[in-house]
């Protein structure tokens, strides 16, 4: 600033120097001469105007520039698996991996709904799918893990209620006109819906079911392993043969789940698998 | 909620969230099968320790009508070694031995004397399927009665173990076998008990599995104690010992 003389300092000096001229009157231009002298600090003043800065920046104009810059430098995170949710995700991960792989084995010890006689088989399932070698080793396995995969169960039921975190994934009926377009981006390439929170629609949909499917198998493995002591059960479910056909189906439902739950998870990046370990998602891409 | 925070700080959150997870990775000993077969062995016990909580003295199996009871043709044989190992029904004797104030032999007659219980219930197997069949025979309490077994409500005794003439073995907890539904069978569809069902005696619980009612029945023993690896022909191999339903 010390430098260059601001606009208005010129335009004193030169209206000095023409005063100076007219002054010294050695040889007036012409009669004109004050005039033409008023045209040139005229076009002067334009100049300095153009080059110059006007007035001071105020103070707040300021601090939100300084503002934009370091916003720049910072990451958008959102915090978005309590640590209790996490932990039940990979522990029932876990179990429901123990849980079908044994449980198939021990259908295949009856693979039928019907009766022993005469013998049917329904479903041969390939030993390499199994778990547990032989009957009696997959009963071990489905009697030990029956156990994780319960209390994590009932344990991440009762967080949601508590927390009430249940609001970022529980699928409510606002919920089912963004069904369709979701679907319909996914599977038939149409556009991406904007994403409004945490889960979209059809996620939450998922996510919903799969609570459903689990307390399903929760309660008919109850039926099954004590028919009697359980005998209420039992008659809700339709009687002890009902209750082993939606035992297997609520598997079946997991079987559907879980490959398109790996696929989505695949394709939306590191990012958003780490966050399931960490907690902190980084750059999700919903607003606020 | 989208926070704004520095990416160094963003790390050191995660990473400290990571962390935290960490006591999950105890489950991987279970990825070992050193470590998981005695794991798993120990998750039966505590589902055994848990059946054994649960389970209701008094509460009956479901009971069905005769229009329910499969035909006879449909009532599966099954058995371990051979469907008829042979036992001489003319000179057969059940034996008593253990914790008992009249040990010795019992005859087909005297077990026939004490009231007798006609029952339809649902024969359950661990392979998974059922049938629904019609059973008579003498309460297992009135016979533990007969022999004057320790079954009173105080310092009762444990166990009932049995022996059968085709080698299989098996042991019960008291409490089920006290049950009012727990059988000394020796008539199935109201027919003496055939050689394939176990005749001339056999075990029938409607609140246990099908491999707790061991057939062709030759010694009972009260008992307080089990022998280990010797609680029945299928536990020791890896079936749960309580068995129930």
């Amino acid at each position: 600033m010390a430098d260059e003389p601001s606009g208005d300092g010129r335009r004193e000096e030169i209206k000095k120097e023409g005063i100076r001229d007219d002054v010294a009157g050695s040889e007036p231009a012409s009669s004109a001469g004050p005039e033409v002298c008023e045209a040139v600090v005229a076009k002067l003043e334009m100049v300095a105007d153009e080059s110059a800065p006007k007035e001071p920046v105020p103070v707040e104009a300021r601090a939100e520039t300084t503002a934009k810059a370091e916003e720049a430098e910072l990451v958008r995170a959102a915090y978005e698996h309590p640590l209790a949710i996490r932990i039940t995700h990979w522990v029932n991960a876990i179990s429901l991996f123990v849980m079908i792989t044994s449980g198939l084995r021990i259908f295949r010890a009856f693979p039928s709904f019907g009766p022993k006689i005469p013998e049917k088989i329904l479903l041969d399932i390939p030993k390499s799918l199994t778990l547990g070698g032989w009957l009696g080793g997959a009963l071990q396995w489905h009697f030990t893990f029956m156990w994780f995969f319960a209390a994590s169960g009932i344990f991440y039921l009762l967080f949601q209620i508590f927390s009430g975190h249940y609001r970022t994934m529980l699928f409510m009926p606002r919920d089912i006109s963004g069904v369709w377009p979701m679907a319909r981006h996914y599977f038939l390439f149409g556009p991406k819906p904007p994403a409004m929170g945490q889960y979209n629609p059809l996620q939450k949909l998922a996510y919903t079911s799969t609570v459903g499917l689990g307390a399903l198998s929760l309660l008919t493995g109850m039926v099954m392993y004590k028919p009697t002591q359980f005998s209420w059960l039992a008659f809700l479910f339709g009687g002890f043969h009902l209750t082993r056909i939606w035992h297997f189906a609520a598997m079946c439902g997991f079987l559907a789940f879980i490959p398109g739950h790996l696929i989505m998870v695949a394709l939306h990046g590191w990012a958003n698998f780490f966050s399931m370990f960490s907690g902190w998602k980084r750059e999700p891409e919903y607003q606020e | 909620m989208i926070t704004r925070l520095e990416d160094k700080e963003l790390k050191r959150k995660s990473r400290r969230e990571l962390l935290k997870l960490a006591p999950i990775i105890a489950l991987g000993a279970f990825a070992f099968p050193k470590v998981s077969n005695r794991l798993i062995e120990e998750g039966v016990r505590f589902s055994d320790w848990a059946a054994g909580e649960m389970f209701r003295s008094q509460h009956l199996a479901q009971t069905f009508s005769n229009s329910e009871v499969v035909p006879f043709a449909k009532f599966p044989y099954n058995f371990y070694d051979v469907v008829d190992p042979g036992v001489n029904l003319e000179k057969w004797t059940l034996t008593v031995e253990g914790d008992v104030r009249h040990p010795g032999e019992y005859t087909l007659t005297q077990i026939q004397a004490l009231p007798k219980i006609v029952q339809n219930t649902r024969h359950i197997c661990v392979e998974g399927w059922d049938v629904i069949g019609s059973f008579g025979g003498a309460r297992i309490s009135d016979f533990l009665k007969l022999i004057g077994a320790n079954v009173g409500p105080n310092n009762r005794a444990r166990f009932l173990e049995v022996t059968c003439v085709d080698d299989y073995y098996e042991s019960i907890d008291m409490a089920s076998a006290l049950h009012p539904q727990s059988l000394f069978c020796y008539e199935m569809y109201g027919q003496p008990l055939d050689r394939g069902h176990g005749a001339p005696l056999r075990l029938q619980m409607p609140t246990k599995l099908g491999y707790k009612q061991a057939k062709y029945l030759d010694t009972i023993r009260i008992t307080n104690v089990l022998t280990s690896g010797k609680t029945g022909y299928w536990e020791d191999q890896g079936y749960s010992w309580f068995g129930g339903l």
